[in-house]
């Protein structure tokens, strides 16, 4: 009984040995004094050893001076020799097409919209022009009509005033066979009721006097 | 030992080499700062190799990078800057490319040693500092005196203005090493918790799921990171630049 017991107490101070071990290999943080405090320094054993920390250990201080001066200077001169002047050249480049680009897209544009402006001004005047050809035709076929009608109008007139003429001189005709006629009927007339010859002289005086 | 968060900061001697004394061994830092430069310039003399008036969608990144550097620099140093824009460049595409391929499992983060990003903020400083002295003079030194300010005050606004110049390569090169380390030990300790507690049983295999959902989520944090901090450290580059090229124009 005793003896398992104290067997016992022993298990568990191990096992919290054990803990605290582990504990303190993650951490390095000194959990309890005394033996945990060897444990701890076994873990950071190698600053144990050396007594420095490892970026502060002077030993090496000349040989990473002169290795990061050659690596350095080399990179240096690669950067400025090689490098730099390329890129700065690729990009000097774009910038100079970008900027050349740009330009002839300005021009271009200002050559089509001279284009346009000539384009509108041409349209502008062809319908000047179409309209200036059809007032003339207009004008033209008027006045043809015009002159037309006057001639026909004339034609007419004349037509008309020679009709005219021919009426009256018929009609003076017609009116001259008139008196003729009444004397022939008169005298006709005259000798069918009295049965002699009538002087035709006295006759005509008859009807010349009614006819006033 | 594979759970240690430190170990992958540890630099192994691949190749041991000794000048007097001097230990300048090619170790797996030097191989990832190579490997940093070949893929970052073999990346971009592939993809402009075309030259391509209309990109493609690589060689276009390549040249947003471009542009995306130039921009930063002319509106923080104007063209004048521009001169700096092959340094400022590097870089940006080296910092970069060495935080992304930092971001594969087990690579090495060159960006996660102080000494290297001091030295690029070193080179940073110098750079403004010799540029500035060598094109200015003396005048350069109007850096430290803000115009506007009354006589009096310049006692000590001046002093205050040398202590942040100074604090400048120390502010530039802790940030991009702190947010880089830390990101990294974070990413491991949470890929630890998964792996220890997935070998305590079924309970704990449930219980890792929590670790291993914020692993995912802190690798997307880190990839924002890891190009945010090499953009940062540009846009320091540029306006510690903007003093050499125009100083007392505060």
């Amino acid at each position: 009984m005793f003896v398992s017991s104290a067997h016992a107490a022993s298990t568990t101070e191990t096992i919290v040995a054990q803990t605290d071990t582990h504990g303190a290999a993650g951490t390095a943080a000194p959990a309890a004094p005394d033996a945990h405090a060897t444990e701890t320094h076994t873990e950071t054993g190698v600053a144990h050893e050396k007594a420095v920390f490892p970026p502060f250990d002077t030993t090496h201080f000349a040989s990473q001076v002169l290795w990061l001066a050659l690596t350095f200077a080399a990179f240096y001169l690669f950067l400025s020799r090689v490098i730099l002047p390329r890129l700065g050249g690729i990009i000097e480049t774009r910038r100079d097409r970008i900027a050349t680009d740009l330009d002839q897209a300005a021009r271009m544009k200002q050559d089509s919209d001279e284009a346009l402006a000539a384009y509108e001004q041409e349209l502008a005047d062809a319908k000047k022009k179409a309209g200036s050809i059809a007032q003339t035709a207009q004008d033209e076929a008027k006045a043809k009509s015009d002159s037309e009608m006057a001639k026909i109008t004339a034609e007419l007139e004349q037509k008309l005033s020679e009709a005219e003429a021919s009426i009256a001189a018929i009609k003076d005709k017609a009116m001259k066979e008139v008196g003729t006629i009444a004397e022939d009927t008169a005298t006709e007339i005259v000798n069918k009721i009295i049965g002699g010859n009538v002087d035709k002289a006295s006759v005509s005086a008859a009807v010349k006097a009614v006819r006033g | 030992m594979s759970n240690d968060p430190i170990h992958q900061f540890h630099i192994n001697k691949w190749i041991p080499i000794d000048v007097g004394g001097v230990d300048l061994s090619f170790t797996n830092s030097s191989a990832f700062m190579v490997a940093t430069v070949a893929v970052a310039s073999a990346f971009l003399y592939f993809t402009s190799s075309n030259r391509g008036l209309i990109p493609t969608r690589l060689q276009s990144v390549s040249e947003m990078a471009y542009e995306f550097v130039a921009s930063t620099l002319r509106d923080s140093a104007g063209s004048a800057g521009m001169k700096f824009f092959p340094f400022v460049f590097s870089l940006f595409m080296f910092v970069l490319v060495a935080n992304m391929l930092g971001m594969f499992p087990y690579f090495f983060t060159v960006t996660s040693q102080i000494i290297v990003t001091f030295c690029l903020a070193i080179l940073v400083i110098g750079t403004v500092l010799a540029y500035g002295f060598a094109k200015h003079g003396f005048k350069f030194l109007g850096v430290f005196v803000p115009s506007g300010v009354p006589k009096l005050l310049l006692l000590l606004v001046v002093p205050i203005e040398i202590i942040s110049f100074l604090s400048r390569p120390i502010s530039l090169s802790v940030r991009l090493f702190a947010n880089m380390l830390a990101g990294h030990i974070t990413l491991k300790v949470f890929a630890g918790f998964v792996a220890s507690m997935s070998a305590l049983g079924a309970l704990g295999i449930g219980g890792s799921i929590l670790p291993l959902a914020m692993t995912v989520a802190l690798t997307g944090l880190e990839f924002l990171v890891a190009f945010l901090q090499a953009y940062v450290f540009t846009v320091l580059t540029c306006m510690y630049l903007n003093d050499a090229v125009h100083p007392g124009g505060h």
